[in-house]
């Protein structure tokens, strides 16, 4: 017994792990409360408490997606219902002066999230992959096109708002200034960041997963996948409830757009961006999308474009997304043979970017023809000057691209090869993974 | 009264007919290949706008006969060089890539042809009334919509029932894989398909352009009401998607119509001073909730027939 | 008199006009190892999938312990006490072999549905994933993704998981299937200890299998069993040699 129960311990030393576990979350908080000291600007201090609602509603997401393998064009409903009550909620408090704090408001919305998803989610969980994903757009539409007729309660086009900072101050904070919102919203995400990862250690957590990779061999394990689908649905839903409510306590307004389908379509994209595999990738996607949609948005008129093309490329090219591409790497890394690879990365880095270039020259050319037609030929994209008018410059953008690409895919090549070798070289010295 | 009622049977059954010029591709697309194309409605929407475009330098006519073809070309060429790259990734990928594809799709129309809609006119050739019920004339021009569906659908019943790649396609509607098996060239299939589903949506878009509104958003409200059909038909069955398509666009149609309300019908025994929230319900009509009756039909179809009027698979 | 652990009464399956299984009736007795066999094409997996709940009788009934389970949902029939394995192996692809196993054991160890404990705390859990890791030899292969695993590894994996609950009727469909005559031998020993004091029912088409490890045996022929009995009843039937050999043989 004694044997068995050496092979039954933990396959890595315990103490030394809880040690970094623990570790790891005590750094991050200290990140968290150090962070505006750093970056102290309003704006800077806005995007940390979005990047930080994003964060959570990636997360939530990803329990349906990653975790348990249900696909849905739709989150954004309990986001924005999550939104909607916690702004009912900070007026009725304001008003009623009731004696609860703005800290508790992110609650509401959660169990705002939860309700809604036991009622919504019951029948569709029972369904396949294609018939819930359909259905999960079906009731998106109902509620985000209900909001229009139940004005009393969405607010109609212009939604309705609240002040947070009318609510019982907590130990002199009333919230109203963006550095107190930051660390509301940085408090909760920690929390929430936490919940969600204590859920992938649970027994539940796990059956999760067994629903995703084979749902036919669960039920042998004696388990019904719908019951377990319906209870991640209801958890997506209530950490999705806690982003929308923090949102709407950052913005002190809820409107028509949380619950739309731009909305469920961005979580969608960032969390595969980021990557469905593993934990930490939704949170990756989160601050990722966040700061190329802020970037992008400022260098082009067409930024939505960039973004969708960019998501198409990922969907075909790294369905794992940047965590795991960055994952893949993990053999290499530990077997040392990394550096090969690396270089050969540089060597493609340049065509690549050429023909990049050339690809977004000859759209912002087009954009120039159409959107901006009549105007001034001499324009900016990407802080670069060029005139659009005349066929130099078509000429220009074809060069670009045809050369890059052909160099390109010569680069490519060596690439594909170093891979090879640095793999093959891992294996050997038996990292696999 | 009466007169609502023909011209409301009249659009409705046109409406139903457009949405399974849609919905028809979306089935078999999905069926031959896995595949929920959520892009279709989008490709809907790009022959609208190639209408337009070919229609303001060319006219109409022409209009007709080449955006359809532009269209399955690009919807053909999505498929050899997108999703069947994509098809190793797995089903999520495919759909997600889709999904992409739509949202690309409505940038790049957004940005040439900008967010207002677009002076898309009626051929004067059939700008005329048809015939005049009482005291409403209907258009020539929907009356040519009506027979174009009807002959389109008539061509693809005879294609699915007599035709040898119609057998085919009937065959990989429930099984798929054995038509691999038997030896046909499925790459050169599927391609076809897609190229063919895509073209038949911008059919619909075509000639819908000039009745509805051609506007940039066109595929974000059509694509949803695309989905429900095809939930409510059952996943995978063509007749399906008939009977649903024109009971949604007949119920549609005809709740636009109907200015009811709860307080319309049961004003005086209304309860008193009620909560905001009740008294929204209590006072919308029919005809503002008529957007939203395709999903509200979705649910009850959910609740009392999962599979869908006539489902036969589910994956 | 003894209650049969398993008993199918006058089953009999169609898919549209086709009928795959023709009045079926079996007793599996408790305790008991029971072989099913028969060319290919006779109807087996299907009988499998009928017992196991991935199907429903079109006519008949099928008892468990005496239990009508005819038309539940396979996870009920599981909870009841039975459980299967597949003839393509069907594990959890992305998890590693321990958690593998591990799953198979979270329900009848009474975790259920829980997302409030932590999983690796589970003292009794841990044990016996181990356990039935070492009676299956592959706790060398602990944290192997079982995607990545030999095929017959993954063959060993399937039975794992299906003995790893409590269900005391197992359903195994050809276990054997593709292993080379050392790994069969070994699977058969293996087989025998994991069923000890459980019913079996097995399919097979490796006749040193069978024989090996029935105590009855059921054949199987175009959906009707044309014969039931011991292996020395079975062997001299001229009714099974027919339907393996042709009629010149009978």
């Amino acid at each position: 017994m004694s044997d068995l129960s050496k092979v039954a311990a933990h396959p890595r030393s315990v103490s030394s792990n809880k040690l970094g576990f623990y570790g790891s979350w005590i750094a991050t908080a200290i990140a968290l409360l150090t962070l505006p000291y750093i970056f102290s600007s309003g704006g800077s201090l806005t995007t940390f408490s979005l990047i930080g609602v994003s964060i959570i509603f990636s997360l939530s997401y990803n329990i349906l997606l990653g975790q348990t393998g249900m696909l849905s064009f739709g989150h954004a409903v309990y986001y924005g219902l999550g939104g909607f009550l916690a702004i009912h909620a900070m007026n009725l408090i304001a008003s009623s002066k009731l004696p609860i704090p703005l800290p508790l408001v992110p609650l509401i919305g959660g169990i705002t999230g939860l309700f809604f998803a036991a009622i919504f989610g019951w029948v569709p969980t029972r369904r396949s992959r294609t018939a819930f994903a359909m259905i999960s757009l079906g009731i998106a539409e109902l509620v985000a096109s209900s909001s229009l007729i139940l004005r009393s309660f969405f607010g109609g086009e212009a939604g309705i708002s609240a002040n947070r900072a009318r609510l019982l101050p907590v130990f002199g904070w009333n919230f109203g200034p963006q550095i107190q919102v930051y660390y509301l919203v940085a408090f909760w995400t920690l929390l929430a960041v936490i919940a969600m990862y204590a859920l992938t250690l649970t027994p539940f957590g796990r059956m999760c997963n067994a629903v995703r990779d084979n749902p036919e061999r669960v039920q042998f394990v004696g388990y019904d996948p719908h019951v377990i689908r319906f209870l991640a649905f209801c958890f997506a839903g209530f950490f999705a409830g806690i982003a929308g409510a923090l949102a709407a306590i950052n913005f002190e307004i809820a409107n028509a757009a949380y619950l739309g389908a731009m909305q469920s379509g961005v979580v969608l994209m960032a969390t595969y961006i980021g990557g469905v595999g593993f934990f930490i990738g939704p949170i990756v996607g989160a601050i990722f999308v966040t700061y190329l949609l802020l970037a992008l948005s400022d260098l082009t008129a067409v930024w939505q474009l960039y973004f969708g093309l960019f998501f198409i490329a990922v969907v075909m090219s790294a369905p794992g997304g940047i965590t795991g591409l960055l994952m893949k790497h993990r053999p290499l890394v530990r077997a040392g043979t990394l550096f090969t690879v690396l270089r050969a990365y540089l060597v493609a880095l340049v065509p690549t970017l050429t023909m990049i270039a050339g690809l977004i020259l000859a759209i912002e050319i087009v954009v120039q023809h159409t959107v901006n037609a009549g105007e001034d030929p001499n324009t900016k994209a990407f802080g670069v000057r060029f005139n659009a008018a005349g066929p130099l410059i078509w000429v220009l953008a074809a060069a670009l691209v045809i050369g890059g690409f052909v160099v390109a895919r010569r680069t490519w090549r060596w690439v594909g090869k170093a891979w090879d070798e640095a793999l093959i070289a891992a294996r050997e010295k038996g990292f696999h993974a | 009264m009466l007169e609502l009622i023909v011209t409301s049977t009249l659009n409705g059954v046109l409406y139903g007919m457009l949405l399974f010029l849609m919905a028809s591709g979306l089935t078999v697309i999905f069926s031959m290949l896995g595949v929920l194309n959520f892009a279709h409605a989008s490709f809907y929407m790009l022959g609208a706008f190639f209408g337009f475009q070919i229609s303001r330098w060319f006219g109409f006519w022409p209009a007709l006969l080449v955006a359809p073809v532009l269209v399955g070309l690009i919807g053909a060429a999505v498929e050899r060089y997108g999703l069947r790259h994509v098809h190793k990734n797995g089903h999520v990928a495919e759909l997600l890539f889709t999904f992409g594809l739509a949202f690309a799709i409505e940038v790049v129309v957004e940005i040439i042809w900008g967010k207002s809609p677009v002076d898309y006119r009626v051929p004067r050739l059939l700008d005329f009334p048809a015939f005049t019920i009482f005291s409403t004339n209907y258009p020539a021009f929907k009356m040519f919509m009506l027979l174009v569906s009807v002959a389109i659908f008539l061509a693809l019943v005879i294609a699915l029932k007599k035709t040898r790649v119609g057998l085919i396609v009937q065959a990989a509607l429930t099984h798929p894989h054995m038509v691999g098996h038997l030896g046909h060239n499925v790459d050169r299939i599927f391609m076809m398909v897609f190229g063919v589903g895509t073209a038949l949506a911008a059919v619909a878009g075509v000639i819908a352009g000039p009745a509805l509104q051609t506007q940039s958003n066109m595929a974000e409200q059509l694509g949803p009401i695309l989905f429900v059909v095809v939930v409510v038909g059952g996943l995978g069955s063509l007749p399906g998607a008939f009977i649903a398509s024109l009971l949604i666009g007949l119920v549609q149609t005809f709740a636009v119509s109907i200015n009811a309300s709860l307080a319309s019908i049961f004003g005086p025994l209304r309860p008193g001073n009620t909560q905001p929230l009740l008294a929204d319900i209590w006072n919308v009509t029919i005809a503002q909730i008529a957007p939203i009756i395709p999903y509200l039909l979705m649910v009850v179809i959910l609740l009392f027939r999962p599979k869908g009027l006539f489902g036969t698979r589910e994956s | 008199m003894k209650t049969p652990a398993v008993e199918l009464r006058g089953v009999q399956k169609s898919f549209g006009n086709t009928s795959v299984i023709r009045d079926v009736n079996l007793s599996v007795m408790k305790g008991e190892r029971h072989a099913l066999i028969g060319p290919n094409g006779a109807g087996k997996t299907t009988l499998f999938n009928l017992i196991s709940g991935y199907m429903k009788p079109t006519a008949g009934r099928i008892l468990l312990k005496d239990e009508i389970v005819s038309g539940l949902p396979s996870y009920q029939i599981n909870r009841r006490g039975l459980s299967r394995s597949f003839q393509v192996s069907n594990v959890f692809p992305k998890m590693s072999v321990w958690e593998n196993i591990r799953c198979g054991l979270l329900w009848t160890t009474g975790h259920r549905y829980a997302f409030w404990k932590n999983i690796d705390n589970l003292p009794e859990v841990r044990e016996r994933t181990a356990q039935i890791l070492q009676d299956i030899n592959l706790i060398s292969r602990r944290d192997t993704p079982a995607g990545l695993l030999a095929y017959a590894e993954q063959r060993t994996l399937e039975i794992g998981i299906t003995i790893a609950g409590a269900a005391d009727v197992i359903l195994l469909d050809e276990p054997t299937a593709g292993m080379s005559r050392a790994e069969t031998e070994r699977a058969v020993v293996l087989i025998r200890r994991l069923t000890e004091g459980r019913t079996l029912l097995i399919v097979e088409h490796d006749m040193s299998v069978v024989f090996g490890l029935a105590d009855r045996i059921s054949v199987l022929v175009y959906g009707q069993i044309i014969a039931s009995g011991t292996p020395e009843e079975i062997r001299g039937n001229p009714k099974v040699k027919e339907a393996y050999l042709g009629p010149e043989a009978a």
